[in-house]
C-alpha cells in the first residue's frame, strides 16, 4: 500500500514492538517515569498554567513581529563582535558552515546537539567534503557510532538498552561487550571525547533561545559538552532557527522555568549558558536559518508549531510514541511535534504520520508553550485527504460508508437485510491493512440479536419521534 | 475548531425541554443494552425524551480520517434529525466530541450552531445540567476501575487531565460514588490512552493492541472486576483484547451502572 518514498510508521512501530520483549516496554516505562517527574515538578509551581500561557503569548508576539526581532538580534550580536549569517534553506546553511570551516582550515569539528543541524543533514554534507564531524553529546555520539539519527529530540538514544550500548562500544571503541555498567560506559566515552575537543579546529552548537535585546543566545545542556566545544577550539559556529527568537533577557525567566521541567522533570538543566559575542581571542559565527519556517509562518492552521521550544514533553506523554520508538517516524522530528512539523518539509513522504496518533490530546495539554498539537494532527489529516494521500483502502470504504450513513433509508434497509454485523460492522473493522487487523489481538465484539432501534420500536413506539 | 479541554456551560434545564436521544451507530448495533440503559435512566428523571428514528452516525470515522467530503452527508443528516431538540444527549464521549468540535467544515447555519452548543455526553449532562445527587435504584456490589476516554477528558472536560495542573476532578467518579456497594479502585495510568482511536485500532494494529493490553493489565493489577466507561468504543477494543488474552475483566457502560442495568 505504501509507496517507497512514503514513511510507514505503523509498520515500523510493529517491528519495534515485535523485535523482543525488552526494548518497547523499557522505552515506554522510562518515558512514562519522565512524565511522572514532569507532573510532580509542574505541580510544585502554583503558577504553572499561567507560565504556559505567558510563554505562549511571548512566542506568538515574537513570531508575529519576527522581522523586527531578527534584525534587532543581528544588530546587537554584531555589536558584540559575532558574525551573523542568514541561510534561506538547509543547502545555504551547510554551504555557509563549510565556507567558514574552509577559510579557517578546519579538518575536525566537535559539535553538541542540534536538531537544526540534523534537519539540514549537515554532518554528512561536511564529511563528504573531508571534514570530520564528532558528536559530543553522549546520546548523539551513540547514535553517530551506530549510524542512526536521534530517535528523540532530548534523549537521542532512548530506544537503546545499556546492553545495546555496551555491544556498540565494544564494536566501535573496543570495550568489553559484557560490561554494561552505565558509569563505565559513560567514562569510556568521556575519555574518548576529551582528545577530540583538543584536536578540533572548531566547535559547533545549536541555540535554545536567541535574545533580540542583547544579541545573546542560550544553550541548555546537561553534560557541559556544548560549553567545552564552544570554549576550547578557537572557532565557535552556532546554528539557530529563526523561530528561536525571544525579545528580552527577562523572558528567559519564563522559558527556563518551563524547559527542563517539561523535558526531563528536573528544575533546570545542569548548564544554561549565555553566549554574547566571541570569547577573548576567539571567533563566533551565528547562522540564522529559515529552511521552511517563514513559509510555515504563513500557514493559518499550522504556524503555531513554530512556538516549539523542543522540550520533547509531547513525545514523553504520547502513548503512541512510547510504543513506537522515535525511529519509526522516519523523519528528523518524531512524536507528536514531528507529526505536525515533518509534513511541512514533504507532504507526500510524511502523509501517513498524522494517522499515527489516537488523537488523545495529551500532547496539547502538556505543551509548555500551548501548541494545539492534537488539533493540528487532525487538520493535517484533512490536508492529506484533500490531497488524495489517504490510503486507497480507506478512501473506497469511506465513499460507500459516507453515502449510506448520509441516507437513513438506505442505512436502515441494509441493517434489516444482512444483519448488523456485516452492514456496518463498524466499517473501520472491515477495511484491512493486513488480514483481519481487528482479530489478530482481539476477539470480535458480540453482535446483538436486536438493535436498539428495533427495541425502541417494540417498546416505545408510541413516543417515536419521526421528524419530517 | 473548538479547543481541547473545554468545560461545558452550566445551563439550567427548563421543565419542558425536549431531549433528543443520540444513540451512536455501534451502540445501536452491538450494545443496544447501553442505549436502553441511557433511555431508561433519562426517563427516571421525568424528562421528555425522544429518539429520532432516522439517525445513522455522526460522521466520526470519516471525519477522524480527514475525509470531510464523505463525512458531510452523515453530519447533515444528524443536524436534520436533531435540530428541533433543546438538548441532545449521547452516551458516547467521542461521538459527542465529534458533533461539538468537528462539525466545523459543514456550513455553520443556525441549526448547526444550535446542535454544536447543545449536544452533551451523558455524564456531563447528569453532572453539570441535571446535577443528580443520588441513584437510589442502583446497586453494584463490585470493584470498578473507571476508563474515562480521551475524548471525554481532553475534549469534553469530564475529568482533569493529569498533564494540566490544578484541582483534580472526575465527574464519572462523582456519579459512580453515589451508587450503593460500588468500590472504585485507583489505577496507575488513569488517563493514558487505551489505543482504540477509531480507525487507528486497525490501521495501527500493533501499537493499538499493545496499548490495550497494558491498559487491561493495569486494571487487573488493581483488583478491578469491572471496567466502566462513558465511551463504549474504548471498551469494545479493551474487551476484545481481554477476551483474546483470557483476562477476567468485565466491561460495561456507566449508564448501565447508574440505571441498575440492563447488563
Amino acid at each position: 500500500m505504501s509507496n517507497a518514498n512514503q514513511v510507514d510508521p505503523a509498520k515500523a512501530a510493529e517491528l519495534f514492538i515485535l523485535h523482543d520483549q525488552i526494548h518497547e516496554p523499557m522505552h515506554d516505562r522510562f518515558l512514562w517515569a519522565t512524565m511522572q517527574r514532569r507532573d510532580a515538578e509542574a505541580a510544585a509551581i502554583p503558577e504553572w498554567e499561567e507560565l504556559r500561557e505567558i510563554a505562549s503569548k511571548i512566542k506568538e508576539h515574537t513570531l508575529t513581529h519576527l522581522d523586527h526581532y531578527l534584525e534587532e538580534f543581528e544588530e546587537n550580536a554584531t555589536k558584540r563582535g559575532a558574525h551573523v549569517h542568514w541561510a534561506l534553506d538547509a543547502a545555504e546553511h551547510n554551504a555557509i558552515v563549510y565556507s567558514i570551516l574552509k577559510d579557517h582550515g578546519v579538518e575536525e569539528l566537535i559539535k553538541s546537539k542540534s536538531m537544526l543541524q540534523e534537519e539540514c543533514q549537515m554532518a554528512p554534507f561536511l564529511q563528504n567534503r573531508g571534514i570530520r564531524v564528532i558528536e559530543s553529546d553522549l546520546g548523539e555520539r551513540i547514535q553517530q557510532l551506530d549510524g542512526q539519527p536521534p530517535s528523540h529530540i532530548v534523549f537521542p538514544a532512548i530506544h537503546k538498552t545499556r546492553q545495546d550500548v555496551a555491544r556498540l562500544f565494544a564494536r566501535t571503541v573496543g570495550t568489553d561487550p559484557n560490561n554494561d555498567d552505565p558509569h563505565l560506559l559513560t567514562e569510556v566515552m568521556r575519555n574518548n571525547a576529551r582528545p577530540r575537543f583538543l584536536a578540533a579546529g572548531a566547535g559547533m552548537t545549536g541555540g535554545n533561545f536567541a535574545i533580540a535585546e542583547t544579541g545573546t543566545f542560550m544553550v541548555c545542556t546537561n553534560e557541559g559538552n556544548a560549553d567545552i566545544g564552544a570554549s576550547v577550539p578557537p572557532l565557535h559556529i552556532a546554528s539557530i532557527g529563526i523561530e528561536k527568537l525571544i525579545p528580552r533577557v527577562e523572558d528567559m525567566s519564563v522559558f527556563l522555568r518551563l524547559l527542563a521541567r517539561s523535558a526531563e522533570g528536573v528544575p533546570l538543566t545542569q548548564y544554561s549558558s549565555h553566549f554574547t559575542g566571541p570569547r577573548k581571542g576567539g571567533e563566533l559565527h551565528i547562522v540564522l536559518v529559515d529552511n521552511g519556517r517563514s513559509r510555515r509562518l504563513g500557514m493559518p492552521d499550522f504556524w503555531h508549531s513554530l512556538k516549539c521550544i523542543r522540550c520533547g514533553a509531547c513525545m514523553n506523554t504520547c502513548p503512541v510514541y512510547r510504543r513506537s520508538g522515535g525511529l519509526s517516524y522516519g523523519a528528523t522530528y518524531s512524536g507528536p511535534i514531528g507529526v505536525i512539523l515533518d509534513p511541512t518539509f514533504d507532504e507526500f513522504k510524511y502523509s501517513e504520520l498524522p494517522f499515527h496518533s489516537t488523537l488523545c490530546g495529551s500532547c496539547t495539554d502538556v505543551c509548555p508553550v500551548k501548541i494545539d498539537i492534537s488539533d493540528q494532527i487532525f487538520k493535517w489529516r484533512r490536508v492529506m485527504a484533500e490531497k488524495g494521500y489517504l490510503p486507497l483502502t480507506k478512501r473506497l470504504s469511506f465513499a460507500v460508508a459516507g453515502r449510506i450513513l448520509g441516507h437513513s433509508e438506505e442505512y436502515h434497509a441494509m441493517e434489516s437485510l444482512a444483519g448488523p454485523a456485516m452492514v456496518l460492522a463498524p466499517h473501520f473493522l472491515l477495511y484491512n491493512r493486513s488480514l483481519n487487523p481487528w482479530g489478530r489481538s482481539r476477539e470480535i465484539p458480540p453482535i446483538a440479536a436486536q438493535t436498539f432501534r428495533n427495541w425502541y420500536l417494540e417498546n416505545r413506539s408510541e413516543h417515536a419521534d419521526i421528524e419530517q | 475548531m473548538t479547543t481541547q479541554t473545554e468545560t461545558i456551560n452550566q445551563k439550567m434545564l427548563s421543565k419542558n425541554a425536549r431531549i433528543g436521544l443520540f444513540i451512536p451507530c455501534y451502540i445501536d448495533m452491538m450494545f443496544p443494552e447501553v442505549g436502553i440503559a441511557t433511555l431508561q435512566l433519562l426517563e427516571r428523571f421525568r424528562l421528555n425524551v425522544g429518539y429520532p428514528l432516522n439517525q445513522t452516525c455522526c460522521g466520526q470515522p470519516m471525519s477522524n480520517s480527514g475525509d470531510e467530503v464523505n463525512a458531510a452527508g452523515a453530519e447533515l443528516l444528524f443536524v436534520e434529525n436533531f435540530k428541533s431538540y433543546d438538548y441532545i444527549i449521547g452516551p458516547a464521549g467521542s461521538c459527542v466530541k465529534q458533533v461539538r468540535c468537528h462539525f466545523d467544515v459543514i456550513e455553520q447555519t443556525a441549526d448547526v450552531k444550535h446542535i454544536r452548543q447543545h449536544t452533551y455526553e451523558l455524564v456531563e449532562f447528569l453532572h453539570g445540567i441535571l446535577k443528580v445527587d443520588s441513584f437510589p435504584w442502583a446497586e453494584f456490589q463490585h470493584s470498578v476501575a473507571i476508563h474515562n476516554s480521551c475524548s471525554s477528558i481532553r475534549g469534553l472536560g469530564i475529568a482533569k487531565p493529569s498533564e494540566i495542573m490544578g484541582v483534580p476532578f472526575d465527574k464519572t467518579a462523582d456519579l459512580l460514588s453515589k451508587v450503593k456497594g460500588l468500590v472504585l479502585v485507583p489505577v496507575d495510568r488513569p488517563d493514558d490512552c487505551c489505543g482504540f482511536g477509531g480507525t487507528f485500532c486497525v490501521t495501527d494494529e500493533a501499537v493499538s493492541a499493545r496499548m490495550g493490553l497494558e491498559k487491561a493489565h493495569d486494571h487487573l493489577r488493581h483488583g478491578a472486576e469491572y471496567v466502566v466507561s462513558p465511551d463504549m468504543s474504548c471498551l469494545m477494543h479493551q474487551q476484545g483484547i481481554a477476551r483474546h488474552t483470557g483476562l477476567a475483566l468485565k466491561y460495561i457502560h456507566v449508564a448501565q451502572v447508574l440505571n441498575g442495568g440492563p447488563f
